[in-house]
């Protein structure tokens, strides 16, 4: 199975996310990430959307989505020519003994302290699942308290926008 | 009927004109100043509560007809509904037979079916409908009272989450929070049922959203950026499957219900005579193609006829039309069909490939698509040229016709009464029928000319459909003689709906077949379960509960009984004698009658059997193929029969070309 990435726009209505999620448990395809949040344009929500399936089953689950009333558009972002990014919040233990060197991994990442503690450090990093996963092991040896990660969000490389012609 | 009748006004629902603006010839528009409501021009803004605004709205949207059952949180709309006289309201007995009258309406009219319910469980009583309606792709709106905004989400009384509830099963479904909203979400939702993919819409409309004081203007800007169905199939594509066409050697037409759907049976007769390919008909479709026809094979899948089962199985082109490849009809998927290039068109293009993957997918309207597929066709000059596979053909129709064996303890066949009501009643009825082997057997021994003239629950198969759904086909179509083929099963799940035709005025028959046993579960035992009869029996046999003749009395009807095969046509005549009150037969048959053909679930359709223990195909494999020697007559010829054979093809069995 691959992972793709679905770019929807739809109408920024009550139960829109309801009827997106409930249509992919419905027909058995499985959300490994979701992110929705409004567009330039504010009738307009854009959700993000990251499935494991193969190709046909992806064509299945595109159509289906389509046919939802309220959604607009559908395009898949391909990894080569998009920028994905998620955000990473972690709670870290880090003491006056080893805070230099979580702060030096911290740097490693070009993430962020955004809240200290005697005890502990929270740090903002953002990037591709890859680059955040790699944080995270290289943070475990400290103790990690708490993780809160949110969901891929994409938009295509170059000055093209999905949502110019969607929306008019 | 006189043109001057404002209750046969009819508006269209497209333009979102008043009904009796349609009219060509009515009268000036000054009905406005001897009305005491005038209708406002066009556009022009008045004052009115939400529950007039829902009642103008449904005026205004060109609905007849509405089914349903008053309570608590729609009582305001029911109180403008009292003064409408364009919208006439049928008070049903349970909110199912609201929806499946709706339901039955559309399908009889191809216009959209309305229900209406209150909250809670009014509303959870049309989710079986609904389901039903979405299944088969059937334009109904339902509207339901909800509870005040105050109270929704508070567990308040006869509080149900019904948009969430219904989400699945409806094609879109809508929480009114606001009353302005309501004209264009009923214009919008009379849009969504009946354009497209059919299919239900649901409306929940608070309860002081019914009672706040809003304003209506009709009429709305429908706001649905999302939704834009293709109607104009592709060129290129419709060019691909003519080639197509020219090239094969057995095609077939595949042709479901969306052929009935986008009123295309005579385009589809056209298609069929102009290349002389073989059509079969889904349960679906019955109608789309006329039974008498020479090209008819009949009804493919799990109790299709055989020539028609064999055709789709040997062919190398099958051109499905309005049709989505259900396991009904295709039986084991991976052995269906091996050989056939597959041109699938639907106006619905996640039908495409969902099963069987497409080599020419076509999305469209089905009378767009056989339209400009008939001009690719002349265009290619080309005709494919079909004299062995109409041999191999007539071969398999001649051998293994439909047909039934009069049962062994002499009880009354079954089938032999649902024919001689096909014959009798003839193919200008309407004919609905429940779920199970009454359904098969209404599908396979009534002959069906026209269009809309078979209502039945296909995809979901909804036991206790037929007299609700009779009903409101009797409705929709007050000329016609309405019949409901139901089985005592389900006739026990609905049957208090004929209190409601008696009172009404919906003269429907209602044939109970009635075997004493749930017929289809109890073949399944017989053949799949060692003959184990587990809840099966329901004891109307044995001990005559209930009495069906007297339970009709005593709903209003006439109650009529039937128990040998020289009453059957006499009983049938007293029948359609009465028009004044719904009629019910009680057909006492035999329980051991089975429904044949039949491919067993799960296996392939080589495997389907004629009769028990006979298997066409195999045997055919075994005795290494059939003799060629039959002769196809050319397209022209089959036309010509048809205009002069109609009644001697009709009865042959559409067996008249040799």
């Amino acid at each position: 199975m691959t992972r793709h990435t679905l770019s929807v726009l739809v109408e920024d209505k009550p139960g829109v996310l309801a009827r997106v999620a409930g249509l992919f448990s419905r027909r058995g395809f499985n959300i490994e990430s979701l992110a929705v949040g409004p567009t330039e344009n504010e009738s307009v929500s854009r959700m993000t959307i990251v499935v494991a399936v193969e190709e046909l089953p992806l064509e299945q689950v595109t159509k289906q989505l389509n046919k939802l009333i309220n959604v607009i558009k559908i395009v898949e972002l391909d990894p080569d020519t998009s920028v994905q990014r998620e955000l990473l919040l972690v709670k870290v233990r880090a003491d006056a003994t080893v805070r230099s060197q979580v702060l030096e991994t911290v740097q490693l990442f070009r993430a962020k302290v955004v809240d200290v503690s005697p005890e502990a450090v929270t740090v903002e990093a953002t990037g591709t699942a890859d680059k955040l996963g790699a944080l995270l092991r290289m943070l475990e040896p400290y103790g990690i308290r708490e993780i809160v990660q949110s969901g891929m969000v994409a938009v295509g490389r170059g000055a093209r926008s999905i949502t110019a012609t969607a929306t008019r | 009927m006189t043109s001057a009748t404002s209750r046969s006004a009819k508006a269209d629902p497209e333009s979102g004109t008043q009904g009796g603006a349609t009219q060509p010839s009515a009268t000036p528009q000054n009905g406005q100043q001897s009305r005491p409501k005038p209708a406002p021009p066009a556009g022009a803004p008045v004052r009115v509560t939400g529950a007039q605004s829902l009642v103008r709205s449904l005026e205004s949207v060109g609905a007849e007809v509405v089914f349903g059952i008053p309570g608590g949180t729609i009582l305001p709309a029911y109180d403008p509904l009292l003064d409408s006289t364009k919208v006439r309201h049928i008070l049903v007995r349970h909110e199912q037979g609201a929806g499946h009258a709706a339901t039955g309406y559309a399908q009889a009219t191809g216009k959209v079916g309305v229900c209406m319910a209150t909250s809670g469980p009014g509303a959870t009583n049309l989710v079986t409908p609904l389901a039903d309606a979405h299944m088969d792709s059937i334009p109904v709106v339902a509207i339901t009272g909800q509870q005040s905004r105050a109270l929704i989400g508070t567990d308040a009384f006869q509080e149900a989450d019904i948009c969430g509830i219904t989400l699945p099963v409806t094609k879109h479904n809508y929480l009114v929070t606001d009353p302005v909203d309501i004209p264009r979400v009923i214009a919008e939702a009379f849009h969504l049922a009946s354009t497209g993919r059919p299919g239900p819409v649901l409306v929940d409309i608070p309860k002081d959203v019914l009672q706040e004081n809003t304003s209506f203007s009709w009429p709305p800007e429908r706001q649905l950026p999302g939704y834009r169905p293709t109607m104009r199939p592709h060129g290129k594509q419709v060019r691909e499957a003519a080639g197509l066409i020219a090239k094969s050697n057995r095609p077939v037409l595949y042709v479901g219900g969306g052929v009935l759907k986008a009123d295309a049976a005579e385009q589809l007769r056209e298609l069929a005579e102009l290349t002389g390919i073989p059509v079969v008909t889904t349960l679906m479709a019955r109608g789309a193609f006329p039974d008498s026809h020479p090209l008819h094979l009949g009804m493919p899948g799990m109790h299709g006829s055989v020539a028609a089962v064999a055709a789709m199985q040997r062919a190398d082109l099958i051109l499905a039309l309005g049709a989505r490849f259900d396991d009904r009809v295709t039986g084991q998927l991976s052995s269906f069909a091996p050989e056939a290039a597959i041109v699938h068109a639907d106006i619905d293009p996640a039908e495409i490939s969902k099963n069987r993957k497409a080599d020419v997918p076509i999305v469209g309207d089905c009378q767009e698509i056989i339209t400009e597929l008939i001009a690719a066709v002349h265009a290619a000059g080309e005709r494919p040229s079909l004299e062995t596979w109409w041999s191999l053909l007539s071969n398999w129709r001649d051998t293994f016709p439909l047909g039934y064996d009069w049962p062994a303890d002499g009880a009354l066949s079954p089938q032999f009464v649902i024919e001689r009501i096909g014959k009798l009643a003839g193919p200008a009825a309407v004919y609905a029928a429940g779920v199970g082997q009454h359904q098969m057997w209404a599908a396979q021994f009534v002959r069906y000319e026209n269009p809309r003239s078979w209502v039945n629950s296909g995809g979901l198969g909804t036991m206790g459909f037929a007299v609700p759904a009779a009903m409101g086909a009797q409705f929709g179509q007050p000329d016609k003689e309405v019949w409901a083929i139901d089985g005592d099963g389900c006739f026990q799940m609905t049957n208090q709906e004929l209190a409601t035709c008696a009172i009404e005025g919906a003269p429907i028959k209602v044939a109970v077949i009635n075997n004493g046993n749930l017929g289809m579960v109890r073949q399944w035992q017989n053949l799949f379960y060692s003959e184990r009869y587990s809840q099966t029996d329901l004891g109307t046999h044995a001990h005559r509960i209930p009495d069906f003749a007297l339970l009709a009395e005593a709903l209003g009807c006439v109650g009529l009984r039937c128990e040998t095969k020289d009453e059957v046509d006499d009983v049938i005549r007293r029948a359609r004698e009465v028009t004044d009150r719904p009629v019910v037969i009680d057909f006492v048959v035999g329980k051991d009658a089975q429904v044949w053909p039949m491919v067993a679930a799960g296996t392939g359709n080589d495997e389907i059997m004629a009769a028990r223990g006979i298997r066409p195909l195999f045997d055919e494999d075994e005795a290494e193929g059939p003799e060629t020697e039959g002769i196809r007559p050319d397209a022209a010829t089959l036309v010509d029969q048809d205009d002069t054979n109609d009644t001697k093809s009709a009865e042959d069995g559409g067996i008249a070309h040799d």
